[in-house]
């Protein structure tokens, strides 16, 4: 950042931009800071410094929709090399919680902002669908903290998750009919019980204390 | 005594009819050879002599960890009584005295177990009356019927309850805790715990003293930091009896555990500033007023905490003592003044059963009227505007809001109950002149609240039409997409570097599963991650409902019927070549069966501890079975037609073909195969899916005749549903053993696919497909 000015200017624009307040840019700047080890933007590989990370079992799907470019609305597929703080702020912005002052289509746009987010975690390959492999693979990765389970688990559970999927959003099928995946569309009724916008947010408010710890 | 009978090859459940009987040989043999113990004649003498001996032999309803200690007093006694002079050998007596403590609590223990299961059955009184009232009114009548024969009621030492009965309810609670939802509230609770009860408590001592300033002159004269007392013991909303309530109305998660939490935690906060308040009153003699509060009770948790002191014997003796050094004995002090209950509640769902209740009540009658005509309604209105305001600050924090209804039921939701009681109780007379006013507004009080709230709460529930418990179904779905949700956002934290609520959730269930399961879960499930669990526990429900709804002839609605050819096409022309199923596998496939099936069997049985119905998987699975088996003699039949044995399996084209053009046959059976995928066999589910392909070749190989048809699918799709070990339904052993009569092609078939039981079958020696495949 540059002189105090244009610094101030780029903290509106952001601010504008994803939502933030200007506190919480601040704090997710250091963050990024101290992430990046102070270069301006970030690559794969610095996400290996997080040690608490390294025990998420989904760690490698979470890296990945950070370089995503469907979030960050920088294309329809494919992953981008490098992020800079901005792109960082996007990323983050899905997990901000809901305003109580949003009205109810802004509620229901946060909604599928963040529903969208997830699905293209899901749906690695950017076809659009969440396939059976897909599927299969994302419940693998959610068993892999448990070595001696067997593959086969995994594959029945996404398996049967996948048949209850096909019959809550199809219905009735023929034996000929063949589902090929779940949809956007598809994943939004599965989600229609839950309600994402409450629980899927990240409190941003006290960070400081944070950064002694690493 | 365990090392012992592990010496003599007895097992431990053996052991205590064995120690029962060698006690009693053994107290009888000094009771032989000291007859003449004493010149007097009564029976009652020579048992006083030796009460540990009579008690155990006498008093059938003892506890066996009783036992225990009785053995070694008999080995005292034995040497003293060698040395005395013999008496006539005593044939038969009673002497009620000896067993009466036991007697009377385990007469009390069944009361209360038969007036529970009663209410339960009785549909309409349980619809208008909670729980609480009925046990009150039960306390009561029991109560009354003492004091009308003329006998004091006993009392339970503190000792016996803390050691015996708070175990069970603490744990108990504390099992059923809902510990996603509370952690997730955990700071509404504090706040309506600890900043709501001092409100209430506050406001409601002030208003008092208010009412007695304008009041008759009876009680002109109690001062403000009693009546601030009075407010802090009347404060304390009690669990037990405000969840019987929300239980039975079946309130919605967030109300409920906002109100349980709360109540678990105010208790604490009662005593802990009543103590201040009775230190600050003017000491006459240092009297009990140290007693009221201690520090170390709170830490006990709330739970224990409904019941009523009775111990008028023990009060001085602590009262002594807390003057000696208040500190050092407030916690015995506390123990024994509080907790000696009369009332024993199992199911900790009851406020108190009182039988000195009336006895207080008559004595200050006269004083105070219209005092108690206020208390019955004053805690409604501070603990109301108490639940508005913090509801009003508290909202800003939370992101799913309190709504005005919420509010409501909360602040109705306050039911005083024994805790109240109890704190009154312990009011000494010497220091408050005024405490049997205080007793009795104490008890108009819970009174009122229970009867009176509790009661209404029902239909005030359903004309707010506050939010239920919704029954939802949980899909492996949303399982697995809240599981990935949760790690997603441990992780978004994580890289956040804030260390928020999902990222200490996160590390105390690794914690969790890396030390504690491992100590407390035996065998395999400690290791089992909780999606496996709970698609277990899902699959055998659908195959439940499925099966159950097959004997009816109907498929449900909730079933999916979708296959796995519909979601996975690619894959089934290449999984349609059959491999050859040796004898081994053919071992091994049942084997897993029957090991899952029981696994995921037990799994299912789940416990409830407020339903009396029977399980509805267990009545199905019952059903299922005798249907079967009905279905297995029609099958006999039905086989006597077949001469033919099965035909050939057909090249993968064939069969496809066969399928296609019989949908008829088809349709029933398409998802019965794919449900029955058993997730924790190493068997791959393709091969399994081969298996229920050669089935259905053979089916519609067999016949023509679609009734028939249907028929053998009907009995086919059970043959390929699970069965397990039932020992106890009659005649479901043999379900599956094959009749002479059968096909031997149909025999194989239900062999394998049915797991007949570790019996080995005379004709096992087949393999399963005929070699010319």
């Amino acid at each position: 950042m540059g002189a105090t000015h244009s610094a101030s200017e780029e903290v509106r624009e952001l601010e504008g931009k994803t939502g933030f307040s200007s506190d919480q840019i601040e704090q997710l700047h250091r963050r990024f800071k101290h992430l990046s080890g102070d270069q301006p933007t970030i690559r794969k590989e610095n996400f290996n410094n997080i040690p608490d990370l390294e025990l998420n079992p989904i760690r490698s799907k979470i890296v990945r929709a950070f370089f995503d470019n469907r979030n960050l609305r920088k294309g329809p597929s494919g992953l981008a090399d490098e992020i800079n703080f901005e792109d960082f702020l996007t990323i983050m912005s899905y997990f901000r919680p809901i305003d109580t002052t949003m009205d109810e289509e802004q509620v229901q746009l946060c909604r599928k902002e963040k529903l969208r987010f997830l699905f293209h975690m899901y749906d690695s390959d950017s076809d659009g669908r969440i396939t059976l492999e897909e599927y299969r693979n994302v419940v693998e990765e959610l068993l892999s903290g448990n070595p001696h389970i067997e593959k086969e688990s995994a594959r029945s559970i996404a398996d049967g998750a996948m048949m209850e999927a096909a019959s809550v959003c199809v219905g009735r099928m023929e034996p000929d009919q063949v589902y090929e995946g779940i949809t956007f569309d598809d994943f939004l009724k599965i989600w229609q019980g839950i309600d994402i916008e409450t629980k899927m947010h990240v409190r941003f408010l006290n960070m400081e204390t944070i950064a002694l710890c690493h | 005594m365990l090392l012992w009978s592990g010496v003599c090859g007895l097992s431990p459940p053996r052991i205590f009819p064995s120690l029962l009987v060698a006690v009693a040989l053994v107290g009888l043999l000094p009771v032989l050879r000291s007859h003449g113990l004493q010149p007097s004649p009564t029976a009652s003498t020579i048992r006083g002599s030796e009460p540990p001996r009579e008690r155990s032999i006498g008093e059938v309803t003892t506890a066996p960890p009783e036992l225990a200690p009785e053995s070694r007093p008999v080995n005292h006694s034995f040497t003293e009584h060698s040395l005395k002079s013999r008496k006539a050998f005593p044939v038969l007596g009673i002497d009620y005295t000896h067993v009466r403590t036991p007697f009377e609590i385990s007469l009390w223990i069944l009361l209360a177990c038969l007036m529970k299961i009663g209410f339960h059955v009785i549909p309409t009184i349980s619809s208008i009356v909670p729980e609480s009232c009925l046990l009150i009114v039960v306390g009561l009548l029991v109560g009354g019927l003492i004091k009308g024969v003329g006998e004091t009621p006993p009392f339970l030492q503190s000792d016996v309850f803390f050691l015996f009965l708070l175990p069970p309810i603490i744990l108990d609670a504390g099992y059923f805790l809902p510990l996603r939802q509370f952690t997730e509230n955990l700071g509404t609770i504090l706040i309506f715990a600890v900043v709501g009860t001092l409100w209430n408590a506050f406001f409601l001592g002030g208003l008092m003293y208010a009412v007695c300033l304008v009041g008759g002159e009876q009680i002109n004269n109690i001062g403000l930091l009693e009546n601030l007392l009075f407010g802090s013991i009347i404060s304390a909303v009690d669990p037990v009896a405000v969840l019987a309530v929300f239980e039975e109305i079946h309130i919605n998660e967030l109300l409920h555990i906002l109100v349980f939490g709360e109540s678990l935690l105010n208790d604490a906060v009662t005593v802990l500033h009543g103590l201040p308040v009775s230190r600050a009153l003017p000491p006459v003699g240092h009297h009990g007023t140290h007693c009221l509060g201690s520090g170390d009770a709170p830490l006990r948790g709330g739970q224990h905490l409904p019941q009523v002191p009775h111990n008028h014997q023990v009060f001085p003796e602590d009262v002594e003592q807390c003057q000696r050094d208040p500190h050092l004995h407030l916690p015995r002090c506390l123990h024994r003044g509080w907790l000696p209950p009369l009332e024993l509640d199992l199911c900790h769902q009851h406020p108190a059963l009182l039988p000195h209740r009336p006895s207080a009540g008559q004595r200050s009658l006269s004083a105070a009227e219209a005092r108690r005509a206020w208390d019955s309604l004053t805690p409604l209105f501070p603990s109301l505007a108490g639940v508005l305001g913090l509801t009003w600050f508290i909202n800003k924090f939370r992101i799913v809001k309190l709504t005005p209804k919420d509010q409501f039921i909360i602040a109705y939701g306050g039911l005083r109950g024994a805790i109240a009681f109890s704190l009154g109780y312990l009011l000494d007379k010497k220091h408050f002149p005024m405490c049997d006013l205080f007793l009795t507004a104490i008890i108009t009080v819970i009174f009122f609240t229970v009867f009176v709230q509790g009661m209404t709460i029902r239909p005030l529930v359903d004309l707010l039409a506050v939010k239920k418990k919704q029954e939802t179904k949980r899909s492996i779905n949303e399982e697995i997409h809240t599981q990935f949700l949760d790690h997603l956002l441990t992780g978004i934290e994580d890289i956040c570097g804030h260390y928020g609520h999902h990222h200490w959730k996160d590390k105390l269930n690794r914690f969790n599963k890396k030390y504690v399961k491992k100590c407390l879960i035996a065998g395999e499930r400690s290791k089992e991650p909780q999606l496996i669990a709970f698609y277990h526990k899902m699959e055998m429900k659908q195959a439940i409902e499925l099966v159950e709804s097959g004997g009816m002839g109907k498929i449900p609605s909730a079933v999916s019927t979708v296959s796995m050819q519909n979601i996975h096409p690619k894959s089934l022309p290449a999984e349609r070549i059959l491999p050859a199923l040796s004898k081994d596998k053919e071992e091994e496939i049942r084997k897993i069966l029957r090991n899952n099936l029981q696994k995921t069997r037990q799994r299912l049985r789940s416990y409830n501890r407020h339903t009396l119905v029977a399980d509805p998987y267990e009545e199905a699975w019952n059903q299922m079975l005798l249907q079967r088996q009905k279905a297995r003699q029609l099958e006999q039949k039905i086989n006597n037609y077949l001469t033919v044995p099965a035909h050939k399996l057909d090249s993968p084209t064939m069969s496809r073909a066969r399928i296609g053009s019989d949908p008829l046959a088809y349709e029933p059976k398409a998802d019965l195969p794919a449900i029955t995928i058993d997730p924790a066999s190493p068997q791959s589910p393709e091969s399994v899916d081969l298996v229920n392909e050669e089935l259905k070749g053979k089916v519609l190989g067999l016949s023509q005749d679609p009734e028939r048809v249907a028929e053998e699918d009907h009995e086919d799709d059970r043959g390929i549903m699970m069965r397990t070990k039932e020992p106890s339904s009659p005649g479901t052993d043999d379900v599956f053993s094959p009749a002479p009569s059968d096909s031997p092609s149909s025999q194989r078939i239900q062999r394998c696919l049915s797991d007949p039981g570790p019996h080995p079958e005379p004709g096992e020696g087949e393999p399963f497909i005929p070699k010319g495949q």
